[in-house]
C-alpha cells in the first residue's frame, strides 16, 4: 500500500523521473514517423479526431477523468456526508454499509472526502499545466530558433532549475508566499517550464532545419513570424502530447504538495493532505483512511495519461 | 496481333533452370482493413548468372518484388498468389529455419542506403567476418576471408578499413563493404535494390564497375532495381518495366530502351532530355496524368487512362502479354503502334509573349524594371567569394562568375563542391568571408538576408530540392502563394487574387487545389507550388537547386518543360544547380564546373560538352551512363572528394586526376584558368591543345544522357 503512496522522506515523484521520460518520448516522437504523422495533422484533417473516438484508451481515459471533473464541480451536492462533519464517536471505522469507505480519525466521512477532494487538484492542475505550456512554449520557441548565445544562456539556467528539486523550489515559494491555491499554481507552472521548454526547443531544432524557414527569410519575414506562424503550428502536435503528459504529472506535483503540508489546508477535503493525516495509522490497521484517496490519486493520472497515450498514437499513426 | 503472339505470360522453362522464377506473383497490403494490390501477375525469370533489371517510378512497386523475393514484406503485406523459385528453393513455403537458410546462402540483398545496412556499433571487418563465421569459419580464417573480400571490392588499404567504424566511412566506401558482404557467400542471386541512388555520379559509377566486374567473377545472377533507365541500361542484359505494380514490358535491355513497344515506356523514354535537345528549341515530352491510386479498381489496362492510343479495347479488358518478337513481351493491345504514340506536349516551344501572364502594372510598386533597366553588363557578378566554416573548411575558394541578365547558368560538381553554399550566399543565407565581392545590378549585396532592403528580396528567389521540406506543411497552396504577393510585390485585395490567378495559372496548378495543404498534393504539384511561390513577386534571378532530383522522370520532363517556359515569359535569369548533366544540358546556356570550391572550368555550355574539358569535367561526363548502352572510352575517378578542411596542394584535383603531368607542376602550383575561346576557361596545366587531343582520340564525346 505504501508503495502507492510518496514517503515523505524520498524525493518527490516529478522532478527526478521526468526528464529520462521526456527525453524518451521526444526521441521517439520526432522520427520519421513522427514527422510524417505531424505533417498529416492538419487542422484541415477533422478525420484525425474522429480516430481519436475509436480508440479504447481515449474512452476509458475520458470516462475517469469526466468522473472526477462531476465529483469535482457537484461532489457537495452528492456526497453522502458533509466532508468537514466531525463525529468522534464514530472515529475509526472500517467500511461499512453506512460509510462504504470507513471514516477517519476525526470521524468524517472518507468517501465524502475523496469525492469532493477532486476540486481543488483539478482546479490547480490544467491551470499551472496551461501556464507551464505558454511559458516553456514560448521559451523552447526562442532556444531553438535563435539559438546562439540566447541557446546556450537559457539552457544552462533551465538545467540549474532541472537539477533543484521540485519541492525545494516550492518549499521556498511556499514559505514566502504563503500556502494557498495561486501560489501552487504558479509554482508548479514555473517547475513545468523549463521541461516543456526543452521538449519543444528539440521539436524546434528539427524543424529549422527545414528550407520552409530559409524560405521565409527570402520573403522577409521577421523571427517573431517565422517562430510564431511558420514553426509553431509544425510543433504544436508534441507541444499538445506535452501538455497531456504533464498534465497527469501535475496531478502528482499537487498531491506530492499538499501531503507535505505545503498544499491544501486542513481540514478542506484533498487526497495528498488527507493521506498525510492518515499514513500514521496504517500500523494500527486503518488501511481505508489511506488507500482511498490514493486510488484516487492514481485513477487521476491513469485517466489523463490514457488521454496523453490516446493522443500521441493517433499522431503517430 | 495474331493468335499465335499472344502469350497469357512469358513461356517459363523448368524452374530449375533459373536463378529466379517468378510467376503471377500477386501482393497485397492491407491498409485500414482494406487490401490494396500492390503487384498483380508479375511473372519474370533471371537465368544464371544473368542480369535482369525491373525499372519503374516511385510507386511501381519495384521495392515490393524484391521485399517478396525473400518475404522481407512489412506485417500488413502478403503474396497473395502466384510462386517464387530462387535456384529452386520455395521460399513461399518454408519454415522459419529454411527461410534464415535461404537468405544466408542463396540470396543476398543490397539497399540503397549503406549507412543504414551496417550497425554502426560495430567495426566494419567485424561485420564483415561475422558472414563467414556463420559459413562455419573460424574468428580468425573469418577475419583474414574479410579482408580479402574487401580487397576484391576494391578498397585499397583494407586493414584500416576494417578497423573503422561505419560512420567513418564515405558513402560508397560503406557501400563497397556492404557489397562485400552480400558477396561473401557467392549467393545464387543478388537483389541491388536502387544501390547507387544515394552515391554521387562519380562514386556510382564506379561502384556499377565494381559490381559488373564481380558478377562476372562470382557468376551470380542480378536483380537490379532502379528508377534510372541510364543505369539499368548499362547494368542489365534484360529489363522489365514495371507500372503501378504490373510488368508492362520486358526483354532484352538493349532492344527495349532501342525500340520501346509500350506507350509507357516510350513516354518514359521521352521524358529524359536527350543530346541536342535544347531550351530554346525543344520541349520534353510528358506522360499527363497520374499513377493510379493504391487499391484502384480499374479494369482493362492499367496505363489507359494516360495513354493516348488508348481505345475503347484497353478500357474494357486488361489486354495479355503479347510477344513482340521471341524474347520481347508487351502488354499492349497496339504494341506495334507504340513508337508512334503521341507526344503530350508539343516539341516546339511555345509561343508565349514576355510577361504574357503578368499584365500591367502587377508587381505593384516594385516594377521590377527599375533594377535591371538599360543594362548591358552581367546581372551578378561574383568575385574573390570565399566561404570558411569553422575556421578552416574552405567550402570556397575565391570563386569568380558572372551571370548575364536572362540567361541560366548551370552549375554542376560532386556534393562537397561549395554548389549549394555559393547559391546560399548570393541569396544571403549564408554570409561569405571578408573580401567577397557578391553584386546584383551593379550593386553590393549585404551578406545576410534579413538586413536586405526587400527590393533585393524581391530580385533574388529559390526554388528548393525538396517540396516537402521548403513548403510549410501548416499552410495552404493559397497561403504558401500569396506571402509573396502581399510581402516583396505590395499587392492586397483584388489585385493580388488578380496575380495570384495568373500564377498558379502559369505553374499549372487550378483553382480547387489552393485551398489543399502539400500533404494533400503529389511531389510534381508540390513542386509547381514552390516555383508559383519564387516566381510570385517577379524574381529576377531563381535558383534552382536541383528541383527535379525529388521527382519521378515523368514529373520531371514537366518541371522542366515549365522552367523552360517560365523563363521565357517572366525573362528570369537562372542559376541552376544539378548533379545530372543531361538536365544542365538542356536547360543552361553557360556552365560553371566547381571542385573543393574553385572554379575548374566555365564556359558556353555546348562549347563545355564538345570539349576539350577540363579533366575534371572530363570525368563527370563519363560517370554518367548513357541509355543507348553504349560505353565509350572514359576515365574513371579514383576515390573520393578531398575534405575541405584540407584541400590537396598546387591543383586541389591533382590528387584524383587521371591525367595529372609527371613534371611535378600539378602538385605544387595552383593553374591559371586558361582561354580556350572567348568565354571558355579551362584551370589546368595542360595546355589545351595536347587536352584535346587527348581526349579525342581516347573517348567519345559525351553522350548528355540519351
Amino acid at each position: 500500500m505504501s508503495g502507492a503512496v510518496p514517503q515523505p522522506t524520498e524525493p518527490v515523484v516529478p522532478a527526478p523521473v521526468d526528464p529520462v521520460a521526456s527525453l524518451d518520448r521526444t526521441g521517439g516522437y520526432l522520427g520519421p514517423t513522427g514527422a510524417a504523422a505531424v505533417a498529416a495533422a492538419g487542422r484541415a484533417t477533422p478525420a484525425r479526431w474522429r480516430l481519436l473516438l475509436r480508440r479504447t484508451t481515449f474512452w476509458v481515459g475520458a470516462g475517469i477523468l469526466l468522473f472526477w471533473v462531476v465529483c469535482a464541480i457537484f461532489g457537495y451536492l452528492f456526497a453522502p456526508y458533509s466532508p468537514l462533519t466531525q463525529n468522534l464517536l464514530l472515529a475509526n471505522i472500517g467500511p461499512s454499509s453506512a460509510h462504504w469507505f470507513g471514516t477517519d480519525p476525526l470521524g468524517r466521512d472518507v468517501l465524502s472526502r475523496v469525492i469532493t477532494g477532486a476540486r481543488y487538484i483539478l482546479i490547480i492542475t490544467p491551470l499551472a499545466t496551461i501556464l507551464g505550456t505558454i511559458l516553456g512554449t514560448a521559451l523552447g520557441l526562442a532556444m531553438g530558433y535563435l539559438g546562439g548565445a540566447f541557446d546556450a544562456v537559457a539552457g544552462r539556467l533551465v538545467e540549474a532549475v532541472l537539477a533543484l528539486p521540485f519541492v525545494i523550489i516550492a518549499f521556498m515559494f511556499v514559505v514566502a508566499l504563503g500556502p494557498s491555491v495561486p501560489v501552487i499554481t504558479v509554482v508548479i507552472g514555473l517547475v513545468f517550464t523549463p521541461l516543456i521548454a526543452r521538449t519543444v526547443r528539440t521539436a524546434v531544432l528539427v524543424e529549422r532545419h527545414m528550407d520552409y524557414v530559409p524560405a521565409a527569410r527570402l520573403l522577409g519575414e521577421n523571427s517573431s513570424r517565422v517562430m510564431f506562424a511558420e514553426i509553431l503550428p509544425n510543433v504544436l502536435p508534441a507541444i499538445l502530447v506535452e501538455f497531456t503528459v504533464r498534465l497527469g504529472y501535475a496531478v502528482f506535483a499537487v498531491a506530492t504538495l499538499s501531503f507535505l503540508g505545503f498544499g491544501i489546508q486542513p481540514p478542506t477535503p484533498d487526497w495528498g493532505a488527507d493521506i498525510a493525516a492518515n499514513y500514521i495509522g496504517l500500523p494500527a490497521g486503518y488501511w481505508w483512511q489511506v488507500l482511498f484517496p490514493a486510488l484516487a490519486i492514481a485513477s487521476l493520472v491513469t485517466g489523463v495519461i490514457l488521454i496523453a497515450d490516446a493522443i500521441e498514437q493517433v499522431l503517430a499513426s | 496481333m495474331s493468335a499465335e503472339s499472344m502469350a497469357s505470360a512469358p513461356a517459363a522453362p523448368a524452374p530449375a533452370d533459373q536463378a529466379l522464377s517468378v510467376s503471377h506473383l500477386d501482393v497485397t497490403y492491407r491498409v485500414r482493413g482494406q487490401d490494396r494490390l500492390a503487384l498483380r501477375d508479375v511473372s519474370f525469370q533471371i537465368s544464371r548468372g544473368e542480369s535482369y533489371g525491373l525499372v519503374g517510378e516511385s510507386g511501381s512497386g519495384k521495392s515490393t518484388v524484391a521485399l517478396a523475393l525473400v518475404r522481407y514484406l512489412p506485417s500488413n503485406g502478403r503474396v497473395s498468389a502466384g510462386t517464387i523459385s530462387i535456384d529452386g528453393l520455395e521460399p513461399l513455403s518454408m519454415g522459419q529455419g529454411a527461410l534464415r537458410d535461404l537468405r544466408a546462402r542463396t540470396v543476398s540483398m543490397v539497399y540503397q542506403e549503406p549507412g543504414r545496412a551496417l550497425n554502426p556499433s560495430i567495426r566494419v571487418g567485424r561485420q564483415i567476418a561475422e558472414v563467414f563465421e556463420i559459413a562455419g569459419q573460424s574468428s580468425g580464417d573469418a577475419m583474414a576471408s574479410a579482408e580479402q573480400m574487401l580487397r576484391k571490392v576494391q578498397i585499397s588499404d583494407p586493414g584500416r578499413v576494417m578497423q573503422r567504424y561505419p560512420h567513418q566511412l564515405s558513402g560508397g566506401m560503406a557501400q563497397r563493404a556492404v557489397i562485400a558482404m552480400a558477396l561473401a557467400r557467392s549467393p545464387t542471386l543478388l537483389i541491388l535494390d536502387e544501390p547507387t541512388t544515394a552515391l554521387d555520379a562519380t562514386v556510382e559509377a564506379e561502384v556499377l564497375d565494381l559490381v559488373a566486374a564481380l558478377r562476372q567473377e562470382f557468376d551470380t545472377s542480378v536483380l537490379f532495381i532502379s528508377h534510372n533507365l541510364a543505369v539499368i541500361a548499362k547494368m542489365c542484359d534484360r529489363v522489365g518495366v514495371l507500372y503501378a505494380g504490373e510488368l508492362l514490358e520486358q526483354g532484352p535491355a538493349r532492344a527495349v530502351f532501342e525500340n520501346p513497344r509500350h506507350p509507357y515506356t516510350v513516354g518514359l523514354l521521352r521524358c529524359i532530355p536527350r543530346r541536342g535537345q535544347r531550351k530554346d528549341s525543344d520541349r520534353l515530352d510528358t506522360i499527363p496524368g497520374f499513377l493510379p491510386t493504391p487499391g484502384h479498381t480499374l479494369t482493362g489496362c492499367i496505363f489507359a487512362p494516360r495513354c493516348a492510343l488508348a481505345r475503347d479495347r484497353c478500357r474494357q479488358a486488361e489486354p495479355p502479354f503479347f510477344l513482340v518478337d521471341e524474347v520481347r513481351t508487351s502488354r499492349c493491345y497496339f504494341h506495334e503502334e507504340a513508337p508512334d504514340l503521341p507526344r503530350a506536349t508539343p516539341a516546339a516551344v511555345p509561343e508565349l509573349a514576355h510577361n504574357g501572364i503578368g499584365g500591367a502594372g502587377l508587381a505593384g510598386g516594385a516594377d521590377g524594371a527599375g533594377l535591371v533597366a538599360g543594362t548591358d553588363g552581367p546581372l551578378v557578378v561574383v568575385e574573390g567569394l570565399s566561404k570558411t566554416f569553422g575556421g578552416n573548411v574552405r567550402a570556397l575558394a575565391g570563386v569568380d562568375l558572372s551571370i548575364q541578365q536572362g540567361e541560366t547558368l548551370g552549375l554542376v560538381g560532386e556534393s562537397g563542391s561549395g554548389k549549394t553554399t555559393l547559391a546560399r550566399v548570393l541569396l544571403g543565407l549564408t554570409a561569405p568571408d571578408e573580401g567577397s565581392v557578391v553584386t546584383l545590378d551593379g550593386k553590393p549585396l549585404g551578406p545576410d538576408a534579413r538586413r536586405r532592403p526587400r527590393e533585393i528580396l524581391r530580385a533574388l528567389q529559390i526554388v528548393f530540392q525538396n517540396p516537402d521540406s521548403a513548403l510549410n506543411r501548416r499552410h495552404t497552396v493559397r497561403a504558401l502563394i500569396s506571402r509573396p504577393l502581399s510581402r516583396l510585390a505590395g499587392l492586397s485585395g483584388s489585385r493580388l487574387r488578380d496575380r495570384l490567378e495568373e500564377l498558379i495559372a502559369s505553374v499549372r496548378l487550378e483553382d480547387r487545389h489552393l485551398p489543399l495543404r502539400p500533404s494533400q498534393l503529389s511531389g510534381g504539384l508540390k513542386q509547381r507550388v514552390a516555383i508559383a511561390r519564387a516566381f510570385g513577386a517577379r524574381p529576377e534571378v531563381v535558383v534552382c537547386d536541383e528541383p527535379t532530383s525529388a521527382l519521378d522522370v515523368s514529373v520531371q520532363a514537366a518541371i522542366l518543360n515549365l522552367l523552360a517556359d517560365l523563363q521565357q515569359t517572366e525573362r528570369a535569369t537562372y542559376l541552376f544547380i544539378s548533379h545530372d548533366l543531361g538536365l544542365v544540358r538542356y536547360l543552361s546556356d553557360r556552365i560553371v564546373v566547381l571542385y573543393l570550391g574553385r572554379v575548374m572550368e566555365v564556359g558556353p555550355s555546348e562549347t563545355v560538352f564538345a570539349g576539350p574539358h577540363h579533366p575534371y569535367t572530363e570525368a563527370l561526363f563519363s560517370a554518367v551512363p548513357s541509355l543507348d548502352g553504349q560505353r565509350p572510352a572514359r576515365i574513371r575517378l579514383t576515390g573520393e572528394i578531398p575534405s575541405a578542411a584540407d584541400p590537396p596542394t598546387g591543383c586541389v584535383f591533382h590528387t584524383r586526376c587521371p591525367r595529372k603531368l609527371t613534371t611535378g607542376i600539378c602538385e605544387s602550383t595552383e593553374p591559371p584558368l586558361h582561354e580556350d575561346e572567348p568565354g571558355h576557361q579551362i584551370r589546368c596545366h595542360i595546355p589545351l591543345a595536347d587536352l584535346r587531343e587527348l581526349q579525342r582520340s581516347q573517348s567519345v564525346p559525351f553522350q548528355g544522357g540519351s
